[in-house]
């Protein structure tokens, strides 16, 4: 009872990195608290799926494999978290901040009356006082994201409504297996108990889905472009450089949004979160929002005209000027110096 | 086929997108007046989305439903000049503090004021929370399926719907029964500009308050004109639980908002000049970090 639960998304048999990356975070949250980790894994096909999350620390997996459930719908899915959690009362909820998890968690926190936080950046445990009700709480979870287009950073609460919801992006966590031999135990859920038919109303009449083109979250030297680099051709530059020195192009929202780069590029809190060994910041300003998705960078390159651009605080080199002089000439000395 | 009765969804935000340097007060917190106040862009391609299936639906009807302040009034007639057929405004102290739940609440319990309807269309998200929250949890508070990320439907029939929506990695084609809600991805197509005859047709559209607030007296055109009338509900209007409403009905609260302080490292500043990028590059491949 009380326990963290986390919802892990599954496609054909295969657990997603962002589960696995809240189950790490939920393992070092329980520890914290002294309870358990619960996962939830609801799909078809899922004999020993439980071997691909106890190594995570999870001490309890909740498995319900029913040929409906897989590819997801809404409806069955949030009926078996909704009675699922009614009857374990966790504490604590966590799922991706993903096309899944951004359609299931409001659909299930509105059922059960809890609140639900999108897009954390970061989950804390901390207590806190409540003076006009003379409440103290303890041991809640600081759920922390940018909002407000990033201007500001919210630290929310939910002090009565449990569970406490969080979502959080893929790539915000890190991944990390504690244990081979973890002595997790298997629950099947007898699914017929947590479904009716009426659940399964939306049907699925075709799919296609691909694998995706571009990895940027996989490059380890990242090449971004923001507003400041001003058209779609002027983007040519970055995939220049790109080319050049074997990396992928990003982009930051606001590029994005004026059509210079395609979504499937933009980085940053509601895009792909990167950790390349090289950042290089073209004409990007540095919202808080992008910033969550690329300051554990291990080294960031800013190149921008505006001297002041906030971006520069987080960088390791800042080249004031512009990136049609600036590029041009470290492709130069590059090709030069290099076989 | 009998046309439909499409309830819009939409919301009034702060063009978050378009932070000048005013838009921060000195105190730190945000400074709302500087931020334009306009049509949630994914609400516009909810629009669009309601306006086509009215093209190929005759007798199709659009209601926006907004909740806010008494200025969100404009986007309304924004609606109406782009070819919605009336609005209601949600306003009220007592929605003030609303987290999305709360808001999805109020919505929904001012729906069921509303009357029948055969399908409600929102935007997946507003830009001055991106939470993506209210059009699920309504549809949950409703009943109703809810089907996200939808960028066309692509037929309608007396008592179900086909649509396709965008995934991360490709697309869906689902059916649906009515009624049901749905949420619009911003790859949808984006809204139609405004109709100048609609615009002549609904400029004098006003709320009541608004109504007894202006200063021109257009009282003799509402008399003839019924559809210059848009419609205001408060709280006394729809049956609510008042502890479900506002901050007290919201789950979530705001435990303390920090303001973006960069704390900045010890950078180092390099200019255009060939040297100073040259030795930037020679020190990048040395260190292994390119090359």
């Amino acid at each position: 009872m009380n326990n963290i639960f986390v919802y892990c998304e599954v496609e054909e048999g295969v657990i997603s990195e962002v589960s696995l990356e809240l189950l790490t975070k939920g393992r070092s949250l329980a520890n914290q608290l002294g309870c358990q980790l619960e996962a939830v894994v609801v799909g078809c096909g899922l004999k020993l799926v439980e071997k691909q999350v106890i190594p995570y620390g999870v001490d309890v997996v909740h498995i319900a494999d029913d040929a409906r459930l897989e590819p997801y719908t809404t409806l069955p899915h949030a009926a078996i978290l909704n009675k699922l959690f009614a009857e374990e009362k966790p504490q604590i909820a966590l799922m991706g901040a993903t096309p899944i998890g951004r359609d299931l968690g409001p659909r299930v926190s509105s059922a059960l009356h809890s609140g639900l936080t999108a897009d954390c950046t970061s989950l804390e445990i901390g207590d806190h006082e409540d003076k006009k009700a003379g409440m103290v709480y303890k041991d809640l979870l600081y759920q922390i994201r940018p909002a407000f287009g990033g201007n500001i950073i919210a630290t929310i609460i939910n002090p009565d409504c449990r569970p406490q919801m969080a979502t959080v992006r893929e790539g915000v966590m890190k991944k990390e297996k504690i244990n081979a031999n973890y002595p997790g135990v298997v629950k099947n859920l007898e699914v017929a108990k947590y479904v009716t038919d009426l659940d399964f109303a939306v049907q699925i009449i075709e799919r296609h889905t691909e694998k995706k083109k571009i990895n940027i979250k996989g490059a380890s030297i990242v090449v971004s472009g923001g507003y400041g680099v001003g058209s779609r051709e002027n983007f040519k530059l970055l995939y220049d450089l790109a080319a050049v020195l074997g990396a992928e192009v990003g982009a930051s929202r606001a590029a994005v949004d004026a059509g210079y780069a395609e979504h499937d590029r933009q980085i940053g809190q509601t895009g792909i979160t990167v950790r390349p060994k090289l950042y290089i910041a073209c004409g990007i300003s540095g919202q808080v929002q992008h910033r969550a998705g690329m300051e554990e960078s291990a080294q960031i390159i800013s190149i921008n005209s505006d001297p002041e651009a906030p971006i520069n605080s987080i960088a390791d080199y800042v080249i004031t000027g512009d990136i049609s002089e600036v590029i041009p000439k470290m492709i130069k000395y590059y090709k030069l110096n290099t076989k | 086929m009998k046309g439909l009765k499409i309830i819009v969804l939409a919301k009034q935000v702060p063009d978050t997108r378009n932070v000048g340097k005013d838009a921060m007060k000195a105190d730190g917190t945000v400074n709302r007046a500087a931020l334009p106040a306009i049509f949630n862009p994914e609400d516009l391609n909810a629009l669009e989305l309601a306006l086509r299936v009215k093209d190929s639906v005759p007798g199709t009807t659009i209601t926006i439903l907004t909740m806010g302040p008494g200025r969100a009034a404009e986007i309304i007639r924004e609606g109406l000049y782009r070819g919605a057929d009336s609005g209601v405004l949600l306003t009220d102290r007592a929605f003030a503090g609303s987290d999305t739940l709360a808001t999805s609440y109020a919505l929904a319990q001012a729906i069921k004021e509303m009357g029948h309807f055969d399908l409600i269309v929102a935007g997946r998200q507003a830009i001055d929370g991106d939470t993506a929250q209210v059009g699920p949890q309504v549809a949950e508070k409703l009943n109703l399926p809810q089907v996200t990320y939808v960028e066309e439907v692509l037929s309608v029939e007396k008592a179900s719907i086909v649509m396709r929506r965008r995934l991360d990695n490709g697309v869906e084609t689902v059916k649906s029964p009515l009624p049901m809600l749905l949420t619009v991805n911003g790859s949808a197509p984006d809204c139609r500009s405004r109709n100048v005859k609609m615009l002549m047709k609904y400029k004098h559209a006003r709320t009541i308050t608004e109504k007894q607030e202006a200063t021109e007296d257009y009282t003799h055109l509402y008399d003839s004109r019924p559809f210059l009338y848009i419609r205001e509900m408060t709280v006394g209007d729809i049956k609510a639980d008042a502890d479900q409403l506002g901050l007290t009905g919201s789950p979530t609260k705001v435990k303390k908002i920090d303001n973006v302080v960069l704390q900045a490292k010890d950078a180092k500043k390099l200019t255009t000049a060939d040297e100073g990028i040259n030795d930037l590059m020679k020190e990048l491949i040395e260190s292994h970090v390119i090359g």
